[in-house]
């Protein structure tokens, strides 16, 4: 269905046909484009016209479709997940850009997340840093309690579903200038730090995780708060600090 | 793991320190500048005020911790951004950084490294001249010798290009601490919602007041010679 309103585009697209070839950005042609596609759709269709005309479509992340899972990417015009704040690259949508405009659609960028193919990088680095911590491991089986009977105090309950958020998707670590992880880390941290059954081990899991974020080639914190601005749940600059606070503290009681 | 290692060699740790010895180097500056804002009292009471810098058991012990808290400062700043570079060696072809971070706060290197700069000129034009040599004139205050350092300063403020790179320098220094101030209590965990605007307000009065004082005592001598 096309309409007056239809737009068309140049795409400049990084190319990259594995880690070990070097990419460069190709520009593209796309055509007939609804301002109420999403940026994603917009792929789809560039994708059919390059698989119509026996060439190979771009590789790019994506699941849901609606702003949940954290597998859309995308560094779109200098932003992590396009314009627009607290979205995923999912829930951009054409009206966002005009008929004629050039647009520049780059991978998320860091040693610690190598490029697969095209826009595809892989974020095993961010599952690593999960897995040493980002759990409860003390037994609430067998015998559980009421969840009623611990008292928790509003604020840190909301605190802590907040950090909850985090969906994972990397567009701190592929906004901060430095690539680092600790807007991730500092979510997945205080999401236990603030409640009574992920303080028991809040020590040894900021220890654990700060330990692996450092070993996966992440840059440090320099405060820019490019991150905060850039997340698409809305995560606080406060997660860092008390990141800081509880991992300082954990690491002068060694 | 070895006792406290992570306390001194990690991430989070490097920025710790980077923190205590900014805040350390920031009281550092309103001292000085009150040393300096004593030249309008006129030249016998800056040359008491520099003699009392100069002989002062306490500020002579502080010299040794100043200079290790300026050192650490910058080691610290050098390390940080060459791992920051190397985290991401392929730049975007397209970048937008003002939508999301201040200039101030992505370039603290080169702020860093244009006030580093001036600290080595500084240093071979007062301090190491009130230090290490006899090139500064003596001073005779009530039957105290000492030097004139009145003289040595006013005369460095009467040459207009010095004036200009000085007053450079404060510029640099205002936007290094208007990052700096703040980033400080968030990297060392001393930071929250409730306080951040008054921490960010603070830490920008406070590079105003230290960019705008020391330049302007600066200005006001080179308009104003000292008889």
């Amino acid at each position: 269905m096309s309409s007056n309103n239809d737009m068309n585009l140049l795409l400049k697209i990084w190319r990259q046909p594995d880690a070990q070839t070097k990419g460069e950005l190709v520009d593209y042609n796309v055509t007939g484009i609804s301002p109420d596609s999403s940026f994603l759709e917009m792929l789809d269709v560039l994708n059919e016209q390059l698989v119509t005309k026996g060439e190979d479509p771009v590789v790019f992340d994506h699941d849901c479709r609606e702003g949940i899972c954290g597998m859309c990417s995308l560094f779109i015009n200098g932003e992590a997940h396009g314009p627009g704040k607290s979205i995923t690259t999912c829930q951009l949508h054409m009206r966002s850009f005009k008929d004629g405009d050039t647009i520049y659609i780059e991978p998320f960028r860091a040693t610690a997340m190598p490029v697969i193919k095209d826009l595809v990088v892989d974020r095993t680095s961010m599952e690593k840093i999960q897995q040493a911590g980002g759990y409860v491991s003390i037994n609430t089986s067998g015998n559980t309690q009421d969840a009623n009977a611990l008292p928790i105090p509003k604020a840190d309950a909301d605190a802590a579903f907040d950090a909850a958020t985090c969906i994972g998707c990397g567009a701190c670590i592929a906004t901060c200038k430095n690539a680092s992880a600790m807007l991730f880390l500092s979510a997945k941290v205080s999401q236990f730090a603030l409640l009574p059954q992920g303080k028991v081990e809040g020590a040894e899991r900021v220890k654990n995780m700060v330990r692996v974020m450092d070993e996966e080639g992440f840059g440090n914190c320099t405060n820019t708060g490019a991150c905060e601005v850039e997340c698409p749940k809305g995560i606080s600059l406060d997660n860092i600090a008390r990141m800081n606070r509880e991992y300082l503290s954990a690491s002068l009681a060694d | 793991m070895s006792p406290l290692k992570g306390f001194f060699n990690s991430s989070v740790a490097r920025k710790f320190w980077m923190a205590i010895t900014g805040l350390f180097l920031v009281t550092f500056l309103l001292v000085h500048l009150a040393v300096n804002l004593v030249m309008f009292a006129g030249q016998d009471a800056f040359n008491l005020a520099t003699h009392f810098m100069a002989t002062n058991p306490l500020i002579q012990v502080m010299q040794y911790v100043l200079a290790a808290g300026f050192i650490v400062h910058i080691w610290m700043g050098i390390k940080l951004t060459l791992q920051n570079r190397a985290a991401r060696p392929i730049k975007y072809a397209y970048e937008n950084a003002a939508a999301s971070s201040t200039w101030a706060s992505r370039n603290m290197i080169y702020s860093g490294g244009l006030v580093l700069v001036f600290l080595v000129i500084h240093m071979r034009n007062f301090f190491y001249h009130m230090k290490f040599t006899e090139n500064v004139g003596t001073y005779n205050l009530d039957g105290v010798v000492m030097h004139n350092d009145f003289e040595l300063v006013t005369g460095l403020f009467g040459i207009w290009y010095y004036v200009v790179i000085y007053v450079l320098a404060f510029i640099a220094l205002g936007l290094h601490l208007n990052h700096g101030f703040q980033s400080a209590f968030q990297s060392a965990g001393w930071k929250n919602s409730n306080w951040k605007g008054l921490m960010q307000t603070m830490g920008t009065a406070f590079s105003a007041i230290i960019a705008v004082g020391f330049s302007a005592i600066a200005i006001y001598f080179f308009f104003n010679p000292a008889q």
